[in-house]
């Protein structure tokens, strides 16, 4: 976890990580002290006794390098998500900080922009990949105009250079770019997941977020996206943290993992390490489930 | 004291009639408004006018807060000054104002008008009242009107541009037949009525104030003079005009202004005429420049050889007009 080996940003070399977070957390209701007493694994609940406020998740810290993957996984409701959402901007943060190397050397907390600035943000310094491909894609647009829609925001405006950029976005994940120019809508679950994909590396940032990229397709599908992915991250030095309850999908695609329960860290390692020998009763238990 | 204040920022004593001097006012506010950030939906109050909304409500407050007694009015309705619609609104604010009816372009300080901006270029100090049905160019492209507000505000125009792009690869061009999107500026887009393209290029560094305004929708907008109107299209898909080889005007014999298809008396469509009347009038007179000089090859992308033409028939902008005039009156 993060330590006090990386020392505060008082050099003028940027890091050596993409994305930073410490004590992060989010909570529904009241932001105060007071909500977090009695939250946590330890109390077997993440609802303030006190305030009834819902601490999704509290002080959560990382450090993600370039061509790394993060795991980070518990069950529903862990707090996982809120964390990924939060680190996009989907969510404000109710506490902690969240620093890119891409903006100002990872000294600005992007948690302190203006809403306007974070989904600037979003454009060229962080993509995420959602489980459900209508939450990153517009499905009456063609798979053509769902990478057109990054591109053009960034200010391409040649026709014929958008169409070059998707095809060769498409032809990375495996998308017969004979069917650029169809609706999404038309395209199977594996295929709109490929485009989401496809669309998130549009701009090359150089953070993506990928939450249960492949929850909800069938178990061969799954593999291809896996397997895509993993090439992926391997050959673009992107940064990567990947959210899933699926140990099979953390262990294939990453290196470190977090495992959360109730909105708290429980347990961090190397993910082959945790997988073979589980410290938390709560990570046992998963990894148990998973070797069922 | 305070009373004497108040009756002197009333203005003039209420005359009697369909628009009191404190509406007036208002909108001269929000036109002020609108020309300072060009291309910028300033909302209004819009009030209740003795036409319904969408028949032109919203221009008509804008002229009758800029007329005076002395001002010639020119209302047209698709090009013409004898349309029922024209010929009504500008009798009643003449009726109501007192001010002079008008119908040659150059001679009109203010021309309130539809579907049109007139061939005979706009010169410094008239101004142009376009009547407007849909204020929002990003109205089709997202429902909620918060996140309308939103793109605007952050210049967060991508959707608009997948929009563009989406046409293109469907149809081989950008289709938007009437009211083509504009970037006004290079800051806000807007939506120039349902003006076609022919005269999308004429709202670019024009002399004369134009102000849109939308009774319905209780929005209005302006493109102050010497202002930079760009038609949005990608770099290597030229914006393109009206054009049909080979067509001109039955009357004037005019190929280089905006000719529309009537019906002969065979009941076919195979004749054309001028949809500006006052213009062709005045060509048929020898009374009319020989070449429309708004279209001009510097304002737009060079010409080149574009996709097969669609059944409309577009043709690149900077095609040279035509100088061959039939007098055939």
């Amino acid at each position: 976890m993060s330590t006090a080996a990386t020392a505060p940003p008082t050099t003028s070399a940027p890091p050596t990580w993409a994305l930073r977070t410490e004590g992060l957390g989010r909570i529904y209701g009241d932001p105060g002290p007071a909500s977090l007493v009695g939250t946590g694994p330890d109390f077997g609940t993440e609802i303030s006794p006190a305030t009834g406020a819902v601490v999704a998740a509290w002080d959560v810290g990382f450090e993600v390098a370039p061509g790394e993957a993060l795991g980070i996984i518990g069950e529903s409701g862990s707090g996982k998500s809120t964390v990924m959402r939060c680190i996009a901007g989907d969510e404000q943060a109710t506490a902690g900080t969240i620093a890119l190397r891409g903006v100002g050397d990872g000294t600005v907390n992007i948690r302190d922009l203006s809403p306007t600035a974070r989904r600037k943000l979003r454009l060229q310094q962080i993509s995420a990949v959602y489980q459900d491909p209508a939450a990153g894609l517009n499905l009456d647009v063609t798979a053509g105009g769902n990478i057109a829609d990054p591109l053009t925001a960034i200010g391409w405006r040649n026709y014929g250079s958008i169409r070059q950029r998707a095809a060769e976005l498409l032809q990375r994940v495996e998308v017969p770019v004979g069917r650029m120019d169809d609706a999404v809508r038309t395209f199977s679950g594996g295929m709109r997941q490929r485009v989401q994909i496809a669309k998130a590396l549009a701009n090359d940032p150089p953070v993506l977020l990928l939450d249960e990229p492949t929850t909800g397709l069938d178990a061969s599908v799954a593999a291809g996206v896996l397997d895509l992915l993993r090439h992926l991250l391997e050959e673009t030095g992107i940064a990567a943290v990947v959210v899933s309850h699926d140990f099979g999908v953390i262990d294939l695609l990453t290196r470190r993992v977090l495992v959360m329960q109730h909105g708290r860290v429980v347990e961090s390692g190397l993910t082959d390490q945790l997988l073979e020998d589980p410290q938390h009763p709560y990570s046992q238990q998963l990894v148990a489930a998973a070797r069922g | 004291m305070t009373t004497h204040l108040t009756t002197e920022l009333a203005g003039p004593p209420p005359a009697p009639g369909i628009f009191d001097e404190l509406s007036k006012r208002e909108i001269r506010r929000a036109v002020l408004s609108g020309i300072a950030i060009p291309g910028y939906q300033v909302p209004f109050g819009s009030r209740e006018m003795p036409v319904a909304r969408g028949w032109g409500s919203g221009g008509l407050q804008v002229t009758l807060s800029l007329v005076s007694e002395k001002s010639r009015l020119k209302v047209i309705d698709q090009g013409e000054d004898a349309g029922v619609n024209a010929a009504n609104l500008r009798r009643l604010v003449v009726n109501h104002v007192g001010c002079e009816e008008e119908t040659d372009t150059r001679e009109a300080d203010i021309i309130q008008s539809r579907h049109r901006i007139p061939e005979q270029p706009l010169r410094d100090g008239q101004v142009l009242v376009l009547q407007v049905p849909g204020a929002e160019p990003l109205a089709g492209i997202v429902k909620e009107m918060d996140e309308q507000r939103r793109m605007h505000a952050e210049a967060d125009y991508a959707k608009m541009w997948v929009r563009l792009y989406e046409d293109v690869v469907h149809n081989g061009l950008v289709t938007a037949a009437a009211g083509y999107p504009v970037l006004v500026e290079g800051r806000y887009i807007m939506t120039p009525s349902p003006i076609p393209r022919w005269d999308v290029p004429k709202l670019n560094g024009s002399q004369a104030i134009t102000i849109l305004s939308a009774g319905r929708e209780k929005r209005i907008f302006a493109v102050p003079p010497h202002t930079h109107v760009v038609p949005l299209t990608f770099e290597d898909r030229p914006f393109e005009v009206e054009h049909t080889p080979g067509a001109a005007c039955r009357l004037c014999g005019s190929a280089d202004t905006y000719i529309v298809q009537e019906p002969a008396r065979d009941g076919q469509f195979s004749t054309w005429a001028c949809s500006d009347t006052d213009f062709c009038r005045r060509r048929r007179a020898g009374d009319a420049p020989a070449t429309v000089p708004h279209v001009q090859p510097t304002a737009l992308q060079a010409a080149q050889p574009s996709e097969p033409a669609p059944p409309a028939l577009v043709q690149p902008a900077a095609q040279p007009a035509r100088r061959d005039q039939e007098e055939t009156a």
